[in-house]
């Protein structure tokens, strides 16, 4: 596309071209107006001088006769910028006055005429024009008087070439307005457009240029950014995820492979077959399910499960998860128990159950090891919250309350606990801190709760439990917001 | 696993007709093999089309719909085999796996959902416990396994002249675990009927629940009635039948 056509497109010089249409119009229509008023003003003025002083000179040839007309008349015409006068026989011949020639035939006819002349005195050839009244007298004789016309036309034509030049420059102001306005939207938006294609060749880290002016554009621009920041953060959370499936599955992946090819040249006879394709299908379930709860990750992540929201209450997922633990817990020598009051939330159910269930899984995986007479370190908070289950340290215990409008699911251990220099970090997928790399699992647990609290718009925190970890999902309660009427005795969160 | 197939067989006494909806080639000759192996009858069919006017057209009693397809896919086959009256049960096979996928596919019409990659001996289970109830087992009120014997209104349960005293979540278990009786019930079909959870334990959860009620219910006695299918999950039923 050319830059006029580029030009030509954008709305607002479109815009700019129809309103210059309506001014110009307008602006002409006024002139015009105007000019028609004037001439007939002008007209309406001549031709009652005329119509004056034809009855005055007639009164002058009632009264005086010939003699007196012609004396009276050539008087007037010696005037300077007088008027047309002219006396003549009725057979047409010139008796006084100041007019040269007329166009034949004006003479004969008795009333207003416009007409071609030319003065008696004077010399150019050029013709003018006049409107003039014949009358004729008594006599026979013929009067006309008849005034120049070139004052009407000289108005005209100021108010004429007025019209045009006002025409004209409403024209080009417009236009070069219209120009300027569009070409600095077109700039903008070519920035934008520039900008934006470079973001879909790849470059996400690309921003539009946002003004400050505050107009319409940088706000469009404002929240386009903000728009491709989620892009971009999504993009980021899938290409982590990819780059550690890539990492992380690919050391099982190998695993399973040299185990296959090692069998094959190995193996002698069925039963050892048999090992190596069982061992073979275990590490591949253990496979899939790390891609599962990677695929889940992803999908929390980025918001796809916030279909299926209901409301429902929290407590009972905790004492659905303590009875499903329980039992798991007593055959690791740990006691599960469970605080749980009527929590109402509104939440993917299933999605929260499986946070719940990880981080409980973690605590009967982590907890049990009873830490080593570890000394906490100075930093310890005065509040020792913990402070009377110290030492019953083989317990889990399972919350679930109302904070304000907050729902807090939290699992408490007194175990080993994560050092607090590590605890961001043990959310990050696949961190399994060295302490715990002996130990079944993908790594993935906490880093679904987390992400699980994120799709809620809530958090996973871990902190000290002096001794041990506790690990606290504090989710909106936005009870209310989905389908399920809210109940009546929940304080509405009106976010 | 081929041994665990045997066992399976020998267990299943009724042949079953099934048909598989699956446009991918390898699997689904690797699916009609192995129903096969285990005595079953597989056709196979492998579009949504072709699908729908077999299972439109056949007597069978469980259908394994991949959930895409091509020309129609598998939600859409079901429905309208549901639209027509067909209710023979459908198990939906499916790469997406999450849970809102299962929601969405149950109500379209399936019976059961499973995800992909999935162990041939979980699909066999489900199938089978889906061909049951298509057959129509009696919602007896009280189940009876050997001398065990669960009775649903009163909630007694009692093995032989003993009566037994069971939490109520392994009361559910037990009940479950003998309306399918002589079926092979996986971990995963535990977790999601007796505790309606649908997602994946990393540990060993359900196998100590298994483990309290086998204690209740076969500690001390001479037979045991709750065995452990390695590779595939439970079963309950009478050893000497």
């Amino acid at each position: 596309m050319t830059a006029f056509g580029k030009l030509f497109r954008t709305t607002a010089f479109r815009l700019t071209l129809v309103y210059l249409l309506l001014f110009a119009l307008f602006a002409a229509s006024l002139l015009g107006y105007f000019a028609w008023n004037t001439r007939r003003l002008i007209t309406d003025q001549i031709t009652s001088t005329v119509g004056e002083e034809i009855g005055l000179l007639s009164d002058v040839f009632n009264r005086r006769g010939l003699r007196g007309l012609v004396f009276a008349i050539e008087n007037r015409a010696l005037r300077p910028g007088s008027n047309l006068y002219l006396v003549t026989t009725p057979a047409g011949l010139a008796v006084a006055g100041n007019v040269g020639s007329l166009q034949p035939g004006v003479i004969t006819s008795t009333g207003w005429t416009e007409t071609a002349y030319r003065r008696l005195d004077e010399q150019d050839k050029a013709d003018h024009r006049a409107l003039v009244r014949v009358t004729e007298l008594s006599n026979g004789f013929r009067l006309l008087i008849g005034r120049d016309l070139e004052e009407r036309r000289r108005i005209f034509g100021v108010v004429a070439s007025a019209a045009q030049w006002s025409v004209l420059i409403v024209v080009i102001l417009g236009l070069g307005g219209g120009i300027f306005v569009a070409r600095r939207v077109l700039h903008r938006i070519d920035a934008m457009t520039g900008t934006t294609q470079r973001i879909m060749a790849g470059d996400l880290s690309g921003r539009l240029p946002v003004g400050r002016s505050g107009d319409e554009l940088d706000r469009l621009a404002g929240n386009l950014n903000a728009m491709l920041e989620r892009i971009e953060a999504l993009m980021m959370g899938l290409k982590e995820v990819s780059d550690n499936i890539a990492h992380d599955l690919k050391t099982p992946l190998t695993r399973l492979r040299n185990r296959a090819e090692e069998a094959l040249a190995k193996s002698s006879n069925e039963s050892e077959y048999r090992a190596a394709l069982e061992r073979t299908i275990e590490e591949s379930d253990g496979l899939i399910r790390t891609f599962n709860a990677l695929l889940m990750i992803a999908r929390a992540e980025s918001g796809q499960a916030r279909d299926n929201m209901v409301d429902f209450d929290a407590a009972e997922v905790a004492q659905g998860i303590h009875e499903l633990y329980e039992p798991l817990a007593e055959d690791n020598g740990l006691m599960l128990n469970v605080q749980a009051e009527p929590a109402p939330l509104h939440g993917n159910r299933e999605l929260i159950s499986q946070a719940l269930a990880n981080l409980v899984e973690n605590a009967i995986k982590y907890g049990q090891s009873k830490p080593v007479a570890q000394p906490l370190g100075a930093d310890v908070p005065d509040v020792a919250v913990a402070a009377n289950t110290a030492t019953a340290d083989k317990t889990i215990l399972i919350e679930a309350r109302r904070d304000g409008d907050r729902v807090i699911l939290g699992v408490i251990d007194h175990g080993s606990g994560i050092p607090e220099a590590d605890r961001k970090h043990a959310i990050e997928r696949f961190v399994r801190l060295e302490a715990s790399r002996t130990l079944p699992g993908s790594g993935l647990g906490l880093s679904l709760a987390s992400a699980v609290a994120t799709l809620h718009g809530g958090d996973l925190t871990l902190s000290d439990a002096q001794p041990g970890l506790r690990a606290i999902l504090s989710i909106p309660a936005r009870i209310g917001e989905g389908l399920a009427a809210p109940t009546p005795d929940v304080q509405q969160n009106g976010a | 696993m081929v041994t665990e197939r045997r066992t399976l067989l020998a267990d299943s006494s009724n042949q079953m007709r099934l048909l598989i909806i699956e446009d991918d080639r390898e699997s689904a000759d690797y699916l009609v093999k192995a129903f096969r192996e285990v005595g079953h009858v597989a056709e196979l069919a492998s579009d949504g089309e072709e699908g729908l006017s077999l299972a439109d057209g056949g007597d069978y009693d469980v259908l394994v719909i991949d959930r895409m397809l091509p020309k129609r896919d598998g939600l859409s086959v079901i429905g309208s085999l549901r639209d027509k009256g067909n209710r023979t049960p459908a198990l939906i096979l499916s790469a997406l796996g999450q849970v809102d996928d299962r929601i969405k596919g149950l109500r379209a019409g399936g019976d059961d959902y499973l995800p992909k990659p999935y162990a041939f001996a979980e699909l066999l289970a489900r199938v089978e416990v889906l061909s049951r109830r298509h057959g129509g087992p009696a919602e007896d009120t009280v189940y009876r396994v050997g001398d065990l014997e669960l009775d649903r209104l009163s909630h007694r349960v009692a093995r032989g002249a003993d009566e037994l005293t069971l939490q109520p979540r392994e009361f559910r278990l037990l009940e479950y675990l003998m309306k399918h009786a002589g079926q092979v019930v996986t971990r995963t079909m535990l977790l999601e009927n007796v505790w309606d959870y649908h997602f994946d334990p990393q540990t060993n959860v359900i196998d100590v629940h298994i483990s309290r009620l086998r204690s209740k219910i076969d500690k001390g006695f001479e037979r045991p009635l709750l065995h452990t299918i390695r590779g595939a999950g439970y079963m309950i039923r009478d050893g000497v039948r």
